[in-house]
């Protein structure tokens, strides 16, 4: 590979890409990039494809076409449970966390990939942000409420320590003032140096903290600009802000 | 009494074979969530295995356990690689359809090299009793079974608790997607489960031929099933429940063959499973899931 300026490229480019679910052509000529230390978010309609492209980024589904580059690597064939060492994490839509394992064996398994050693550290930050999943850390996570489950969820991705956090529909299913909560802490993660991919339906909350943000419809990209221009683009504001 | 107490022990003996094979099964199920109907046969493949380690090339009687254990621990693994890993998309119906043919095949190949004429196991197990159950006519066999199952069951409990492979294992068997995204290789989490089950089944084998001779290429197809039924009597995917079904099952059997008939006892074995499932359709120790769409 020719030398490179690792300054000037971005940390997560997505070049090209289309998903097929089946007959349904779900992702059509995706591209966008995620720079080091920002916040993107990827807003849009319930089924513009948001969730699809995170897969795909994540190795669970596969594009036909494009690449997708991680730091500079081709991740585009490279099996979802390789891409956790890379540095890469998810928190999947729905949390879907380990229900029937405790809180803290969920953390554990998000430490899979990490060696034993850092587990100790790992968990001491984690319920430091968390001090809810402390207290509940021998409890079986199914017995927590739907926002200590999207808790468990963020701090189990953490203990990957990863170079790119995507969140995937973080406040689906949770009330108001806890999608704040969240949302603070997605904040507080950026601000400690985390980049952070975010794909959200509600969009008002996405882009208000959003270095950039992507707007999708029927599975393309149909508009981009900072958080703050989508915020205030009348487009933006008609079709999913509420006028 | 002195016969109830006698009947009492060979179920609980007869049972504890029951239990180490629907171990395997319920291993297999609860991570790879599929029915290995060939399960059953790499029992016989495992006491062949012995059967021939002894027979022919003189080995003692447990290097020929140790062999088959590897034996059987292999075939397992590539079972599982050439036969159900193509079909890790697939529909339910088409594994179970497959785990069939593979009972088939095994039960085919092992007439083939072996023949149908029954081979005399002569049993691994000969020490002598001690008075106190030698009286009611407990066998060295009996008395290796249930220590062996109840080392089989703590240790797996124990395995799947404690360690990162175990952890992972139940991670994989709650949602394989979510453990792919901590990193879990699933193919690898899976293909060693059937490790376990398979090595599990040689023990198996050697213990139930132990304890009634007869050798031939259908030998584990009976226990098998009835090891199937424990596994879901007890909860399917539950290795508590695998060990309670099986323990229950072969003392079902024990007294339904001392009492009632010796030919309606499977009957009688199997009609106890439907009403347990009419009261609790999850087994005794399982957990009601209600499918996920």
């Amino acid at each position: 590979m020719a030398s490179k300026n690792t300054g000037a490229e971005p940390m997560l480019s997505v070049y090209n890409i289309n998903v097929w679910y089946g007959a349904i052509h779900a992702i059509k000529n995706i591209s966008f990039e995620v720079n080091e230390g920002e916040i993107v978010a990827l807003i849009g309609a319930n089924g513009a494809g948001k969730s699809t492209t995170l897969k795909t980024i994540s190795g669970l589904l596969r594009s036909k076409t494009g690449s997708i580059k991680f730091r500079g690597k081709d991740i585009m064939h490279t099996p979802a449970d390789k891409l956790v060492g890379e540095g890469l994490a998810q928190v999947p839509e729905g949390r879907r966390v380990f229900l029937e394992m405790s809180v803290e064996e969920n953390l554990e398994m998000g430490a899979y990939t990490q060696p034993k050693s850092s587990i100790a550290p790992g968990l001491e930050d984690v319920y430091e942000r968390f001090p809810r999943l402390k207290e509940r850390r021998r409890q079986v996570a199914g017995t927590l409420s739907g926002g200590e489950q999207q808790m468990l969820a963020m701090g189990r991705a953490l203990m990957s320590r990863p170079k790119l956090l995507m969140l995937d529909e973080p406040s689906m299913g949770l009330a108001p003032i806890l999608i704040e909560q969240i949302f603070s802490i997605i904040e507080e993660l950026h601000r400690a140096g985390t980049t952070v991919l975010l794909v959200e339906q509600n969009a008002q909350m996405a882009l208000s903290i959003a270095t950039r943000g992507y707007v999708m419809e029927t599975g393309k990209i149909t508009m981009t600009g900072t958080g703050q221009e989508l915020l205030h683009n009348d487009d933006v504001r008609k079709a999913y802000l509420g006028g | 009494m002195n016969a109830f107490i006698q009947f009492l022990f060979n179920g609980i003996s007869l049972g504890s074979v029951y239990a180490i094979i629907a171990l395997g099964y319920t291993m297999v199920y609860g991570i790879a969530k599929m029915l290995n109907f060939a399960h059953g046969d790499v029992i016989m493949v495992g006491a062949y295995i012995s059967f021939c380690a002894t027979s022919y090339l003189g080995m003692p009687g447990w290097a020929s356990v140790v062999l088959s254990v590897i034996v059987c621990t292999v075939l397992g693994v590539v079972i599982e690689g050439l036969a159900y890993r193509p079909l890790r998309d697939a529909g339910p119906l088409a594994v179970l359809i497959t785990a069939i043919g593979v009972s088939y095949f095994l039960q085919n190949a092992a007439q083939l090299i072996w023949g149908a004429t029954p081979k005399n196991f002569t049993s691994l197990v000969t020490f002598p009793v001690p008075g106190f159950l030698a009286q009611y006519k407990v066998s060295a066999v009996s008395i290796v079974t249930v220590i062996a199952c109840l080392i089989i069951m703590v240790g797996l409990m124990w395995f799947t608790a404690n360690t990162k492979m175990g952890k992972a294992m139940r991670a994989c068997s709650e949602d394989k997607a979510a453990a792919q995204l901590m990193g879990v290789n699933v193919n690898k989490t899976i293909s060693m489960t059937f490790a376990i089950g398979s090595g599990l089944a040689a023990i198996a084998g050697v213990l139930l031929c132990s304890y009634s001779p007869v050798l031939k290429p259908t030998t584990g197809a009976m226990p098998g099933i009835k090891a199937f039924t424990a596994a879901v009597f007890g909860g399917i995917g539950s290795i508590p429940g695998a060990f309670v079904g099986g323990i229950l099952l072969g003392i079902i059997e024990a007294m339904a063959k001392a009492y009632i008939s010796s030919n309606l006892a499977n009957s009688i074995v199997f009609a106890v499973l439907i009403v347990v499932l009419l009261i609790k359709p999850a087994g005794l120790l399982g957990k009601y899931v209600p499918e996920k769409v």
